[in-house]
């Protein structure tokens, strides 16, 4: 836990990289700009670089720092909505049910503008089909939530195996590149970023309730928080986040997992802080892995997934032995 | 007055009778502790008081108004309940989770304040864990964790605490504080307490009622001191009882064992 002065300045850091980072991204790819292209380029559009930056390279850091903070948003509702600090946006099956719909549009031929609809109508079949499974008679069980979820998760990853399989060869890389999570086609999507700030306001409200809830479901009716609604809200938060952060991008992997574990490590567990912290950071972590998959293997560009799990693993376990070393 | 009562409660568990007909009347001023053995149906009782769960037949009052009818947050404000366990799966500031007990006192966007922080830490101090605020939850032992629980109770400030099993984990030395303190907030007259206790003599000496759970449903209740004698005692826990005199009053050992 560190001093209130620290996390002021903290914060500051943290929101300052954490925007920077998407105009910085911009300079840098298969074409690297030097200091006064880039800044032509950013002031001016119709400059020799003025359409590569603000064309493709700006609008894909800005879904890069959308999807970031998105799923980092979501995995921190997850884990309080699961009471475990090892949940992940993707465990509850609202990512299997996007990619499903999108691999099965990418099957059928569909065009890639029509993907993230597809992506967004799947999530939501798997919300309510978890949703009204796990809801049944009596009272909330977040036991019953988990295993609907969980097993709902794996029905979709066997159709998904299926559709791989029965595939046509040449969907097959985009489909593993949308399995892996990739920013390669996606526009910044000014809806993303309106669920994105409308839920992150929702949740920053209801931060408190939150912290309580991460007491447990009993401490926090205690302290008189109706738990049934306020559970089921934040597992609808969580979904909407979820899906809105799938259909842009697919399955980008660890992000939302490794974020809000790294930043409760960091700043603590009260969501007021920690809310805000991780989705600043989720954003600006996507952001450096996608300019990081952009440009290692120039001209080639890897899948973001690829990059933040190759980041993630490592860094979770090195978490995980230094938590259990302070213990 | 009481603060909480009970009329004609029944109150099952998987179909196991716990109390039948219970009529109970907690009134500010007293101390109650409930007695029963194991597995008797003590934390199902407290969770019905609490409105946790709800009785099978029968109304339980806050004052005059039936529990279930009454919202979260406001009998949040009334009755406190201090769980048998508590686990902290994420990490936190001891300060924090004090801090925690003001959460039915506040707006949805507001912040704690000044009298908030104060009140937290006077009940960590009361508790002896004032140097503790900035420790992380996750390192305390259970006997601390079971006064940081307590602490966030007090500040929470309810006019009834249901207490279960609140001298758990701790040494002989915080057992007598927190049971002191708890009767300190009771003889204030304003506050009551009812606590689900294991031992008959901290129940003799600091609580002025006792309930006594015997199975199936049946119960007693009444002062302490014509409720607690070898007989009684020896019915509930199905064990020889001999009385001693302290002091302070009555005491009660197991017998020993004949031959």
């Amino acid at each position: 836990m560190m001093p209130t002065a620290h996390r002021r300045l903290l914060f500051f850091l943290l929101a300052v990289l954490s925007l920077a980072s998407i105009p910085f991204a911009s300079a840098i790819g298969s074409v690297t700009l030097d200091w006064g292209q880039w800044f032509a380029a950013l002031t001016d559009p119709s400059s020799q670089h003025g359409e590569l930056v603000w064309r493709l390279r700006l609008p894909r850091a800005g879904s890069a720092w959308a999807v970031g903070a998105l799923l980092s948003l979501s995995g921190c509702l997850m884990q309080v909505l699961l009471r475990n600090p090892l949940a992940d946006p993707y465990i509850l099956g609202v990512s299997g049910g996007a990619s499903f719909a999108a691999l099965l549009g990418m099957t059928l031929g569909a065009t890639a503008a029509i993907i993230p609809g597809l992506a967004w109508a799947g999530a939501l079949i798997s919300i309510l089909i978890v949703f009204s499974l796990a809801r049944g008679e009596g009272p909330w069980s977040g036991t019953r939530l988990l295993l609907t979820g969980v097993v709902t998760a794996s029905g979709w990853a066997a159709l998904i195996s299926l559709l791989l399989t029965l595939g046509p060869d040449s969907s097959l890389r985009g489909m593993l590149f949308w399995l892996m999570g990739d920013l390669s086609y996606s526009r910044f999507p000014p809806w993303a970023l309106a669920i994105l700030v409308l839920v992150f306001l929702a949740c920053l409200g209801m931060a408190r309730s939150l912290n309580v809830l991460a007491m447990g479901e009993t401490t926090a009716k205690l302290l008189g928080e109706p738990t049934g609604k306020l559970l089921w809200l934040v597992y609808l938060l969580a979904s909407i986040l979820t899906a809105t952060a799938v259909s842009i991008a697919g399955n980008v992997g660890f992000v939302g997992l490794i974020v809000p574990h790294l930043m409760r490590l960091v700043v603590g567990s009260d969501h007021r802080i920690l809310l805000p912290a991780a989705s600043l950071f989720g954003g600006l972590f996507l952001v450096l892995s996608d300019t990081l998959a952009r440009a290692v293997l120039a001209p080639r560009q890897l899948p973001v997934g690829v990059i933040t799990a190759l980041l993630g693993v490592p860094l979770f376990l090195l978490l995980l032995n230094r938590a259990r070393v302070k213990q | 007055m009481s603060l909480l009562s009970c009329r004609n409660v029944d109150v099952r568990i998987a179909g196991i009778r716990i109390v039948d007909q219970l009529n109970l009347d907690i009134k500010p001023g007293q101390f109650w502790g409930l007695l029963g053995p194991n597995g008797i149906g003590k934390t199902t009782l407290l969770k019905c008081l609490a409105g946790l769960d709800e009785p099978a037949a029968g109304q339980i009052l806050l004052e005059s108004r039936v529990l279930s009818e009454l919202p979260r947050k406001l009998l949040a404000l009334h009755i406190g309940m201090l769980q048998q366990h508590t686990v902290y799966v994420f990490d936190s500031s001891v300060l924090q989770t004090a801090l925690t007990g003001r959460h039915p006192h506040l707006a949805y966007w507001e912040r704690e304040g000044p009298m908030d922080f104060e009140k937290a830490r006077n009940a960590l101090a009361s508790v002896g864990l004032e140097a503790f605020a900035e420790r992380s939850v996750t390192g305390l032992s259970g006997g601390e964790a079971r006064r940081l629980a307590f602490a966030a109770l007090l500040v929470q400030e309810p006019e009834v605490m249901l207490l279960d099993e609140p001298t758990n984990h701790l040494d002989l030395k915080h057992q007598v504080e927190i049971m002191h303190m708890i009767s300190a907030r009771v003889t204030s007259g304003t506050h009551s307490a009812f606590a689900a206790l294991h031992d008959i003599n901290l129940a003799a000496r600091y609580c002025s009622h006792v309930v006594m759970l015997f199975g199936d449903g049946e119960w007693c209740a009444g002062p302490s001191t014509e409720m607690l004698n070898e007989d009684s005692l020896a019915r509930l826990y199905h064990c020889p009882v001999e009385r001693l005199e302290s002091t302070s009053g009555p005491r009660f050992h197991p017998a020993p064992r004949q031959g």
